[in-house]
C-alpha cells in the first residue's frame, strides 16, 4: 500500500488521510477494516447457508413490535408452499420458540443471558441443530433492541426491520444505524391506526429515505390476513432472486 | 456495545504489524465514523483494558472522527451531512451513496525500536 503519493486515496477515504510524520519516525500506514471474529464467523455462516440454498432473514425491532406474531402468521400463510425454520433470540425463556413449534415448524431458541443481541457464534451453534437441507427459508428473530443487533452480522441475506404504530414515526431518525440496515421496513400493528392519529406512515418513510435507504415500506396488521400479501410477495421474490444468484454463482 | 471485541481485533492487527517489524508500538491511529455503531469514548476505555501486557501496552491511541460524507446520484455533489439526514445539500435528493462515515478502520501504527529510546529512520510499507 503506497504511503506517499496518495494513489490509494479516493473521495471515500480521503477523510482518513493523516498528516505525514517526520522522516525520523517509523510509521506503517494502514487502511484496513477492523474485521473482527464476529464478521469472520458470519461469513462462515453465510457460506454454510448458501451451500444449502436457504434464504436467511434477520428480523429486528424493539421488544413487542410483533416479530413473533408476524412469523406465526407467515408460517400459516406459507404452509405447504415453503419450508420454514426459525432461530429465536431472547435473553430468557423459550416462549417464542415454543410458539413457533406449535405451528409445526422447527425452531431453535438461543437464550443469550444478558447479551442484548445475537452474534454470529451463537447463530453458528444454532445452525448446526437445524436440518438446513429441509428448509427453503430461515428466519432469525433477533433480540428485541433497536441498537446493538444492527452491528452484528449473523450471516443473513436480508434484514427486515419492524416498527409498530405505537412506537412513533420518528424512530428511523433516532436510530439511523439500525434503519440503514433495513432491506424492508414493516410498519406493524396498523390496525391500531384509528387510535394513533400521530403516526404517519408517510413520515416514517420520509425518515427512512433521509437515511438514503431505498428499501420498500409496507404496513402490516398480522392479525388481518389480507395485509400480509405484499410481505409474502416480497419474500417469494427475494427467494427467487437468491436462488438465481446462487445458480449463477455455481456456473462461474 | 461491542467496543471490547473491536479493540481485541485492533490489538491483534497492531501486534501483528509490530511483530513483523520487531518493534514496540508508540502510537495507533484509528478512524471511527458516526454511522459505525461504535462510540469513540468507549473504544478509548476498552483499549486500555485490551492493550495491557502486549507490544502496544504503552501506545497512545488517537481516534480520528470521520465526517459523514455522501455523493448525490442526481447531481454528483459531495455533501457533508448528519447521520440521520443523508440528503444532498445541493439538490435535496435522498438518493445518495455514503462515501465515508460508517467505517471502523485502523489507519496508522507508529513504531518504536525496543532497544533504543528513539524511533528508527526507516520507512515501512504495508
Amino acid at each position: 500500500m503506497c504511503d506517499s503519493c496518495g494513489c490509494n486515496l479516493t473521495p471515500g477515504n480521503q477523510a482518513m488521510a493523516l498528516q505525514p510524520l517526520p522522516a525520523s519516525v517509523t510509521a506503517v500506514e494502514v487502511l484496513s477494516g477492523l474485521l473482527n471474529a464476529n464478521d469472520l464467523a458470519a461469513q462462515h455462516n453465510r457460506a454454510h447457508l448458501d451451500a444449502h440454498g436457504v434464504l436467511t432473514i434477520n428480523l429486528m425491532s424493539s421488544p413487542g413490535a410483533g416479530k413473533t406474531t408476524l412469523l406465526e402468521q407467515t408460517i400459516a400463510a406459507l404452509r405447504g408452499h415453503l419450508r420454514i425454520g426459525v432461530i429465536e433470540g431472547d435473553l430468557d425463556t423459550e416462549n417464542d420458540a415454543e410458539r413457533i413449534r406449535r405451528q409445526g415448524v422447527p425452531a431453535v431458541q438461543i437464550t443469550t443471558g444478558s447479551a442484548c443481541h445475537l452474534d454470529a457464534h451463537m447463530v453458528h451453534d444454532a445452525l448446526h441443530t437445524l436440518h438446513l437441507h429441509e428448509l427453503d427459508l430461515l428466519f432469525i428473530e433477533n433480540v428485541g433492541n433497536l441498537v446493538c443487533p444492527a452491528s452484528f452480522d449473523l450471516g443473513q441475506h436480508c434484514n427486515v426491520v419492524l416498527l409498530s404504530y405505537t412506537e412513533g414515526d420518528d424512530k428511523p431518525a433516532k436510530y439511523p444505524v439500525m434503519f440503514r440496515t433495513a432491506d424492508l421496513l414493516l410498519l406493524t400493528k396498523s390496525d391500531l391506526a384509528p387510535y394513533l392519529d400521530d403516526f404517519d406512515p408517510a413520515r416514517a418513510k420520509t425518515n427512512l429515505r433521509a437515511l438514503a435507504n431505498s428499501a420498500p415500506v409496507m404496513t402490516v396488521a398480522a392479525r388481518g390476513e389480507q395485509d400480509l400479501n405484499a410481505w409474502l410477495t416480497w419474500l417469494e421474490s427475494r427467494l427467487q432472486a437468491h436462488r438465481s444468484y446462487l445458480s449463477l454463482d455455481s456456473l462461474a | 456495545m461491542h467496543e471490547l471485541a473491536i479493540c481485541q481485533a485492533l490489538i491483534i492487527q497492531v501486534e501483528d504489524i509490530a511483530r513483523k517489524h520487531a518493534a514496540d508500538v508508540e502510537a495507533i491511529w484509528i478512524g471511527v465514523g458516526p454511522l459505525s455503531g461504535v462510540e469513540p469514548r468507549l473504544i478509548e476505555r476498552a483499549y486500555l483494558l485490551v492493550a495491557q501486557g502486549g507490544r502496544a501496552s504503552e501506545a497512545q491511541l488517537h481516534i480520528q472522527s470521520l465526517p459523514v460524507r455522501v455523493v448525490c446520484s442526481s447531481c454528483g455533489t459531495h455533501s457533508d451531512v448528519t447521520p440521520n439526514n443523508l440528503v444532498c445539500t445541493a439538490c435535496g435528493d435522498w438518493r445518495t451513496t455514503l462515501l465515508c462515515g460508517d467505517e471502523l478502520s485502523l489507519l496508522r501504527v507508529q513504531l518504536l525500536a525496543p532497544t533504543s529510546s528513539h524511533s528508527i529512520p526507516r520507512p515501512a510499507h504495508v
